[in-house]
């Protein structure tokens, strides 16, 4: 019986121990699935230049990098979260209210949101934003009404198109891809049709956030889960359907996939950086300024995040695929991030 | 008497057959299924299990690394020297650039060999590197030498440095060691499973040390002490209820509780194994009840009759006896919490960790998570490598699965 008492107690011991941690060596990330590969690549330079410890970096989505960013200050609270959009005015509140107000916003480069289809596909595709959001989106105009989206083919939208049924796989709404995709696509294809032109100038704004932002849930539209890879392979297997993902995963499979031209404009390195590809938007980066002097390691991590070798041209990041800033907006970045310049409430 | 019917054996038999063919062809399915499910990991996996490596001289010149400040040399140059030199015929520039070639972890080697031998310097070292991975997918066959220029991962330049290099004999291609004994990188030639590995055990351990006697004991007193009352059949019919409850749900329990309340350290697998203990009390207390129910009675009757207390009679008698059927409940049990990924997400065991832990409470992954992270990468040789980690972990199941039916083969008693 002693015995049992002993394995217990010794039990109890460890489970104390376990709950009074002593303080974080480690910096922790959170945020984006689309920033988490340039974090990774940071972490790993920062760990082989430094030979500090590693890290601890999870890729939680935009929103729910900023749930875990947002809940507090200290050691059990996340030190940076990596964002695939600008921190929304709701999010920015809930930071105040939990008493993280210093808050240094980074504009780490751009990211190239690109459609593709299989290489077997016998079809060379060039779309419109116009014909995406007609194929894709829960409502649209037809002979002047605004009906519910009645396109089952390609060719119905234009015929030049393809004989085939509209499949698209794409990200899911909790994905910042997917918030991109609707505000650099959908929104952009939508102010093309003539009812939204058509309508007063003081309703635009409304109705493109209320009718022009869902897609369609009919069956044409597939959400396909967070997984880019996932998507990949859907398309691959099928030559018929079209991929929505980040630019980084066709660049990978160039030998399988081929990249939809955009408005004229196929994707590519050059052509988001110099913003011809309309579907590209920037990548954030929100420092907790309060753990700067807490944190073992996190100036110096910080760094290396702003540092030329890794976000400039011809930096590391870019040879993982991040389209990076001008040399004089890098400039700009660079200062503001370590003076730990805080940022204004934004504006919605 | 009855009248011999030979219709009705007919049909007798024919029903016996069909029974058979039916379960015969259940388990052709069942078989087929698991075959296509291996083979397709292997298929896709077993290139993970070798990688290309290159040697390669490199020249330590005295201006890139001053020998009072050896950690902080330029070896990123040193590298790109390395290359021009080994490939004479090409233009300087277009040599250095072709140093991608060779993995990121080159220059950090380079360093290491320097910094711990500074007579280098000065002189030169030969040193067999990792290749990047595009060069390693081509290597491999999985770059195709036909594909279009315009569409391929690596262009016809880089092929051909590739070839001359291969040409000296330089290139080897030796089992891939480091896909054990390496933690997470971002670059597949290095990743490894090494941190998920030591986070599993690690996650198992405090699995077991908490499930274990906390399951045994549960069983043994409701089993051999509790009244039978209508408590002790609700408190059974909840136990078997919790074995049957997704894991998602102790994932989010966990959170609340563990993460929330007592404030322990995100993503350690010490919470992960308080975890999956939960999970797995259930599966011990009911495999270690119906192993001591197997105990026959005389035995208890017995050690009774001889003057032993309760308490003598289960601890020397019937335990021992039910402890094969025990350890057989529990190394399934703890197989099945090694394939658990849900409540793991939850807790955050899916971090990007480029060190092992050292100790639970440091922030690890898991061999499922780390399954996860792999799937949904990028890069290319992410994806033999999530097969070899998926069959890495199929392993560890078949190996745990034999231990339990050894033991159980070796130690138990037939009545």
């Amino acid at each position: 019986m002693s015995n049992f008492k002993l394995a217990i107690s010794v039990l109890a011991m460890t489970a104390v121990s376990g709950t009074a941690a002593v303080a974080r060596e480690q910096i922790r990330l959170v945020g984006s699935s689309t920033v988490f590969p340039y974090s990774q690549a940071v972490a790993e330079n920062f760990v082989n230049v430094t030979g500090k410890p590693s890290p601890v970096i999870e890729s939680t989505g935009t929103g729910g990098g900023f749930k875990l960013f947002c809940a507090g200050l200290g050691e059990d609270h996340a030190d940076i979260t990596g964002a695939s959009r600008a921190i929304k005015k709701s999010e920015f509140e809930l930071c105040a209210s939990n008493g993280v107000t210093d808050i240094t916003e980074v504009l780490i480069g751009y990211d190239g949101l690109s459609l593709a289809v299989s290489r077997n596909s016998p079809f060379v595709w060039a779309l419109t934003e116009k014909q995406i959001y007609q194929a894709l989106a829960a409502e649209t105009e037809v002979n002047g009404a605004w009906v519910a989206n009645p396109y089952k083919k390609w060719s119905e939208i234009d015929p030049s198109l393809p004989d085939t049924a509209i499949l698209a796989y794409g990200p899911p709404p909790t994905s910042g891809t997917r918030d991109a995709f609707v505000e650099l696509v959908m929104h952009d294809g939508c102010k093309k049709l003539d009812y939204y032109k058509a309508l007063p100038a003081d309703q635009q704004a409304t109705f493109l956030t209320d009718s022009c932002s869902r897609m369609r849930q009919d069956g044409p539209f597939v959400e396909a889960g967070e997984n880019d890879n996932l998507i990949v392979q859907r398309i691959e297997a099928d030559p018929s359907a079209i991929g929505i993902f980040g630019y980084s995963f066709l660049y990978e499979n160039a030998d399988k996939l081929a990249g939809i031209a955009v408005d004229g404009v196929v994707p590519s390195a050059e052509t988001i950086a110099d913003f011809s590809y309309g579907v590209a938007r920037p990548l954030y980066v929100y420092i907790k300024n309060a753990h700067r002097s807490v944190i073992a390691g996190l100036p110096e991590f910080i760094e290396e995040l702003v540092s030329e070798a890794a976000l400039a041209d011809g930096g590391y990041l870019q040879e993982r695929g991040l389209t990076v800033l001008a040399p004089d907006l890098l400039a700009a970045v660079q200062a503001s991030v370590i003076a730990a310049t805080p940022m204004a409430a934004p504006a919605k | 008497m009855t009248r011999f019917n030979p219709g009705l054996l007919r049909r007798r038999r024919r029903r016996e057959f069909t029974l058979r063919a039916l379960g015969f062809s259940a388990l052709a399915l069942a078989a087929l299924m698991l075959f296509l499910l291996i083979g397709s990991l292997v298929a896709t996996g077993w290139q993970a299990f070798t990688q290309t490596h290159i040697r390669i001289e490199f020249p330590v010149s005295a201006e890139r690394v001053k020998p009072e400040e050896i950690a902080r040399g330029n070896y990123r140059a040193l590298v790109q020297d390395a290359m021009q030199a080994a490939l004479p015929a090409l233009p300087a520039a277009e040599a250095r650039k072709l140093s991608s070639i060779l993995s990121n972890a080159a220059q950090f080697r380079l360093r290491d060999a320097v910094v711990a031998d500074p007579s280098l310097i000065g002189r030169s070292v030969t040193l067999t590197v990792p290749v990047s991975d595009p060069f390693d997918q081509l290597n491999k066959g999985l770059v195709l030498r036909d594909t279009p220029e315009a569409n391929r991962r690596l262009n016809n330049a880089e092929i051909a440095a590739f070839d001359t290099l291969a040409a000296q004999g330089l290139v080897s291609r030796p089992i891939n060691w480091a896909l054990l004994t390496n933690a997470d990188s971002r670059f597949p030639e290095l990743a490894g499973l090494r941190g998920a590995l030591v986070g599993s055990f690690y996650a198992l351990a405090t699995c077991f040390l908490l499930a274990f006697p906390l399951g045994i004991g549960a069983a043994i007193y409701l089993q051999e002490f509790a009244p039978k009352s209508r408590l002790s059949d609700i408190i059974e019919i909840n136990i078997n209820n919790l074995a049957a409850v997704p894991s998602v749900v102790f994932g989010l329990l966990a959170l609340a509780v563990f993460l929330g309340w007592f404030g322990m350290p995100r993503s350690s697998p010490f919470v992960g194994g308080l975890t999956l203990a939960l999970m797995t009390l259930p599966t011990i207390i009911i495999a270690t009840r119906a192993a001591l129910i197997a105990v026959p009675p005389s035995i208890r009757e017995a050690a009774m009759g001889i003057g032993a207390s309760r308490q003598q009679v289960v601890f020397h008698h019937v335990l021992p006896l039910a402890m094969p059927g025990i350890m057989t409940g529990t190394i399934i049990g703890l197989a099945q919490a090694l394939g658990e990924t849900a409540p793991l997400l939850l807790i955050g065991m899916n971090a990007f960790l480029t060190a092992a832990p050292a100790t639970p409470f440091d922030a690890s992954t898991a061999l499922p998570t780390q399954i996860f992270l792999w799937a949904d990468s990028p890069e290319r040789g992410f994806v033999s490598r999530t097969s070899a980690a998926i069959l890495v972990l199929l392993a560890f199941l078949a190996a745990m699965n034999a231990l339990a039916i050894f033991l159980r083969a070796r130690f138990e008693r037939k009545w």
